[in-house]
This record gives structure tokens, sequence and C-alpha cells, in this order.
């Protein structure tokens, strides 16, 4: 995984409240064994017809959502599903980042885990960006700020030992990995045993 | 020592390492069940890793998903009936579990079946354990008080490598449930209720204790169908305290302690219900005494009506599209609209009582011209025992297909769609958009309300066919 620092893009915005995973990648395609290529899924019932040609009207079909690496959602993003093949979509769809002011929580935890960043912003910022489709946005992993084209740095909340793996890369296994001797006391001394 | 909820006893018991600033509690999982669609990426990162799969007598795998719900007997004849991708996806289940020493329920076991039929059926379930799953329907194993919560592929393979997770304490969420259900409501309609009271993200960051009257009443089975939609409410998790209804219920089961051991589990678990004055971070009370038959109208859990209580009237964007994509009509209950497909089936609805219910509503009568009705045994125990009781010739007689167990069409990714258009009244647990087949229109409701649509062609009340 790439360490994270900074993400400066212009976003693109999905109005609608409760996104669920269903939509962000729909089940017909969760028959892959890899995490690779599924870019091609990601919001595939919203952003191609029956015929498979694209739909002019989804916002993300939009000529200026190209290159967009940050994804401005409604309230609730993420429902549903434990689909790990949904961070996996975005980020493979070249999404670095969502902001709404509510991430469902195991979707949260996914993104976490593979660097797609949950940001999770006041209401008053979360409907200016709404309302500014486009708007070129900073956000620093390690200030915890998102950055407003008006100079606005507005803070949001995340773990601290999730943005610790995200800012050098590393992945939690490693932690867990290094635990076993905890883990095997924990296994020996418990009460009962499953 | 301070009063402790059910969910603050089981969460304890399981620190292996205690959460601080600078990480998230180690959270020793008890029992890993696992099935063909969020493992396969888990062991490639295992594979490359070079580790084992730590403890495989905590492990358990089952084929559901993407697995055909049409006979299949062997993997030859598996590449006939399934799509080639599915096909490929199990055969790889079958090779990692027999790679990692796991055991699988495959085509050969009789205890095959969706992953949150078997772990109760098989007593793998049991008060006080965690249980995860690469599944957010995780959430049903709570019935039983047990902490249990879906996980994406990375924490499959955390738990596979390590048996531990890295989890942040949750907040707690007292949902107190009173009074007595009428006949023909059920816990469905009880927790489709609870969806459209506090919304679809009412439970974020919290795991519900579902307690009270109602649910002290509700058999095992019940139960289950409420917990497994905690996570439609945005819960992680929801659990209900063990009693005598849950001991009696797990008694002689294949995998419960035996012997002395029965004895000394029982006493643990009857030390598990929360203390008198335990503290909740948030509460809410409902009474189910007039509680009606539930169904939704709009494009996830929350969107829900009583069967003849008009559609409500609201202006936004987001319900307006749902009101759209459903093809539904704001200010008329949904009762009397027509349906194309019936589906008894998923992790939900899927257990013998409920086949029971909506073979109470379906015994001498016919489904409706037009209508597709496919009844789905949650796992091929209850297929079993279903077809003992005659409960699939009920369905049969009546022009409903009857099949093997899977979760079919609760997620359209094993042959089992319904078509773009179509109106399906699902006793399932989503009704987003898409989410029964692309363009799929999706009703959730009881098997008792999914059994009377059936019959009349259109939703329809399950009471009056109980009454005569």
């Amino acid at each position: 995984m790439e360490p994270i620092k900074v993400i400066r893009s212009r976003t693109v915005v999905l109005p609608y409240d409760d996104v669920d995973t269903d939509q962000i990648i729909p089940a017909r395609y969760l028959t892959t064994t890899t995490r690779d290529g599924l870019g091609e899924a990601a919001f595939a019932d919203w952003r191609y017809d029956e015929n498979g040609e694209p739909r002019p009207d989804f916002e993300l079909n939009q000529p200026e959502a190209a290159g967009c690496q940050v994804l401005v959602a409604g309230n609730n993003f993420g429902c549903g599903s434990s689909r790990e093949h949904a961070p996996w979509a975005l980020l493979d769809s070249g999404i670095l980042a969502v902001i709404s002011t509510e991430i469902a929580d195991i979707f949260r935890s996914n993104s976490l885990k593979n660097g797609l960043l949950p940001v999770v912003v006041d209401a008053d910022t979360h409907a200016w960006l709404l309302a500014n489709p486009g708007a070129e946005v900073s956000i620093d992993l390690a200030e915890r700020l998102v950055g407003l084209p008006d100079g606005r740095q507005v803070a949001f909340p995340i773990d601290g030992f999730s943005r610790y793996c995200l800012m050098n890369g590393i992945d939690q296994l490693g932690f867990l990995l290094q635990q076993e001797a905890e883990i095997l006391k924990f296994e020996q001394n418990r009460p009962w045993q499953p | 020592m301070s009063a402790k909820s059910l969910f603050a006893k089981v969460w304890d018991e399981h620190i292996v390492v205690p959460e601080s600033d600078d990480h998230p509690a180690v959270l020793y999982i008890d029992l890993h069940l696992t099935h063909e669609v969020t493992s396969p990426q888990a062991f490639s990162v295992l594979r490359e890793r070079g580790l084992p799969v730590r403890r495989t007598d905590l492990t358990l795998a089952t084929m559901d998903h993407s697995t055909p719900t049409l006979p299949v007997r062997s993997f030859k004849e598996l590449q006939v009936v399934a799509e080639p991708k599915a096909a490929a996806q199990i055969v790889k289940l079958e090779q990692n579990c027999a790679e990692f020493g796991v055991t699988l329920h495959g085509f050969d076991s009789e205890y095959r079946g969706i992953v949150h039929v078997i772990g109760p059926e098989l007593g793998a379930t049991q008060p006080g354990k965690t249980i995860v799953c690469g599944d957010s329907h995780t959430s049903t194993h709570g019935a039983f008080g047990a902490l249990a919560f879906g996980i994406g592929t990375t924490e499959v393979g955390h738990v596979m490598a390590t048996q531990c997770l890295l989890q942040r304490r949750p907040k707690t969420f007292a949902v107190n449930f009173e009074g007595q259900l009428q006949h023909g409501v059920t816990a469905k309609d009880m927790i489709l209720a609870l969806i459209g009271k506090i919304g679809v993200d009412g439970g974020v960051g919290h795991v519900f204790e579902y307690r009270g009257s109602a649910i002290a009443g509700l058999d095992m089975e019940q139960r289950m169908t409420i917990c497994n939609m905690s996570i439609e409410a945005g819960a992680r998790a929801g659990m209900i305290a063990p009693d005598d209804t849950t001991i009696e219920y797990l008694a002689g089961r294949p995998l419960v302690p035996q012997g002395a051991a029965w004895d000394q589990a029982v006493a643990r678990w009857r030390s598990l219900p929360s203390d008198p004055d335990a503290h909740f971070d948030r509460e809410v009370t409902l009474d189910v005494s007039a509680l009606r038959p539930m169904v939704t109208f709009g494009t996830n859990p929350g969107m829900v009506v009583a069967i003849d209580e008009a559609i409500p009237e609201r202006s936004d964007a987001n319900f307006r599209k749902a009101l759209e994509y459903m093809g539904v009509t704001a200010g008329r209950p949904l009762a009397g609209h027509p349906v194309n497909v019936v589906f008894v089936g998923s992790c939900t609805n899927s257990r013998l009582s409920d086949l029971e219910q909506a073979a109470a509503v379906m015994k001498g009568r016919h489904v409706a011209e037009g209508v597709r009705m496919l009844v789905v045994p949650g796992s091929q125990q209850v297929k079993k025992a279903a077809e003992a009781r005659g409960l699939d010739r009920v369905f049969t007689e009546a022009g409903a297909e009857w099949r093997e167990s899977g979760c079919s069409m609760c997620l359209g990714m094993n042959g089992d769609t319904v078509p773009s258009g179509q109106l399906a009244v699902s006793t399932s647990n989503r009704n987003f958009e898409g989410r029964q087949g692309k363009g799929a229109r999706t009703v959730l409701a009881s098997p008792a309300t999914a059994a009377a649509s059936a019959l009349a062609g259109s939703v329809a009340d399950p009471r009056p066919y109980l009454a005569n």
C-alpha cells in the first residue's frame, strides 16, 4: 500500500443519501477471486444502461468528473453489505477519498484497510461541498484537515492507529502478528475454551 | 464492580490487548464462519505471506452466496448448472479449505446451507462467543447472546492468521419491544417497524440489545430474524440475552459442549444477561400490540409502512427517486399493488418456522396466475425437516418452486434473479436498487405476507388467509 500524505483533487458529487454497497458494486461482480480490475464495475447499474452504454445523466459520467479523486456523497455512504469489493472498486476507478456527514461502519473499516480515506465533515461544510461540485480541495491526513478553495480548513476525525498505518503504508496484519505472545497467553489463561 | 450490559460482559472477556490512543483493542474471536465470496482474497494473502489458518478448529466454511439452488450433487454437475465464474469461485473455496485444513460443508455435506442458518443449527453459535464472518448479516448470531458482526475480506485474513481483530469499542443501544404480537404479525414486522422508526443509519456505531416482553416471547428462529436485520439500521451487531428458550434450542446440537461441560456452559450463559442497572448510550421503546404486517415501499429497509397504510408524501429528491424506481405512488397503500415474483428464503427468513408460516397461508390454495414463487430452505437440514412435514408438497401443489439451500434470490448472484422492472415480494433483508437483479423492484415482508401476496397476485395482508 502506498503511503498517503495529502490528496489534492477536484470533487465529484453524488448527492444521494444512503448509497449502499450494492450500488457501489452490484453482487453479480462478486464472483471474482482477486481484488483487481473492479473499477469497471463501480456504480455499474447507475453508470451504464441496459445496453452497456454510459448513461449521460449519471454524475460520474460527466466530462468534468474525469480524473476526480475525491467523491462527495450524501449521508450514510456505504451502508449495507460488508463486501470489501466496494472500496476495491472505488480505488480502481481512481477515487482516493469519500467525504460525507456519515459513513457506514463496515465500509469505513474496509476503506481504512485499503487506503481509501473516509472523511466525515460537519453539515455546513458538507452542504457547501454538495452545492459546489468540482471544487478543488485538499485532504491532509497528517493534520486531519480538509482545505476548501476559500482557504477554510475543516477538521475531520480519524482513528489514530489507522492514520498512522495509512501515512506509513503499513498494513494492520503486521501489528496483529506481533501480538502472538499475548494471544497465546490469552488462549492459555481464559476460563473457558470455545 | 459496576453494572454491565450483555455486550460489555462479552466484549470485556475477549480483550487480548486493551485499546489505547495508539491502537484499537485486540479482540479474540471464538468462531469464524466463512464462505466462497469474501474468502478467496484472504486465503491468497495467507499464501503470499506463508501463514497458516491459526485455529482451524474455530473456523467453519460453507457455500451459499454464489451456489446454485438447482440440485447439484458433484463439482462435475456444478460446471453444467452454474455460471463459469461462480463455479470457479466455489471450486476455489474447496481447494482453499483442503489446502489450509478448514472444515467445509460442501455439496456432499448434509449440513450445507446459508452460513447464518447452519451456525446455529450445528450449535456452533453459542451465548457469550465472539463470532465473525465476511458477511454483514453475521449479526444474526446475536440472537443467542453472542457478539457477532460482519467484517471485510482484509479482516477475514486477520482472523485466519491471528484469530483476532483490531476493534474500537462500540456504543450500546437498548431496543425495548413491549406488548404482545397479534396473530399473523411476526418478528419480521417488528424489525421493519424499528428500522422505519430510527432509520437506516439509526444504529451506526452502536450494538443493539433487544429486550422486553415481546422479545422474551419469541422463539429462537424469530429472534434470529430480528438480530439479522440489525445491520439494516446501521448497527454492527444486535444481541438478545440468553434464557430458557436459548438453552432449550441448543441442547443436543452437534457442536455444543457435552456432559459436565454442558452444565458448566449453561451456568456461564446464565450469568450473561445485562445487570438491572446497566448503562446504555441510547434507548428506544416500541409497543408491538397494535403492530400490523409491514412492507417496504422504497429502496432501503427504512422506507416502510403497514400494509394498509398510505405511502407517505415527501418532496425530497432521494424519496422521489426511490418511488420512481419502485413504480409506486405516494398517498396510496401498497396493498393491492401487482406482484410478479415472490421469494421465501434468505438468512432472514428461511428456517423451518418461516416455511411453516408461509405454508399455513398457502395450504390448499394456489399461486395467482402469472406470479412466479420460489421457496428456498436455508439449509439442507431445513429442507429435510420441511419435507418430512410435507411443506414441500404444500408449496409445489400451490405452484411454487422448491429448491436446494442457498442465498438464492436475496442477492441474485447464483442464477436466481428478478427480471428488470418486475416487482418481487421478498422475505429477504435488502430492497436496494438492483439487489435481486438489475432493475428489480423489491418489497420486503414476512413469510406470511409474501405467501399471501403470491396467492393474491398483489401485495396482500396474510391475516384474512390465516383466519379461514
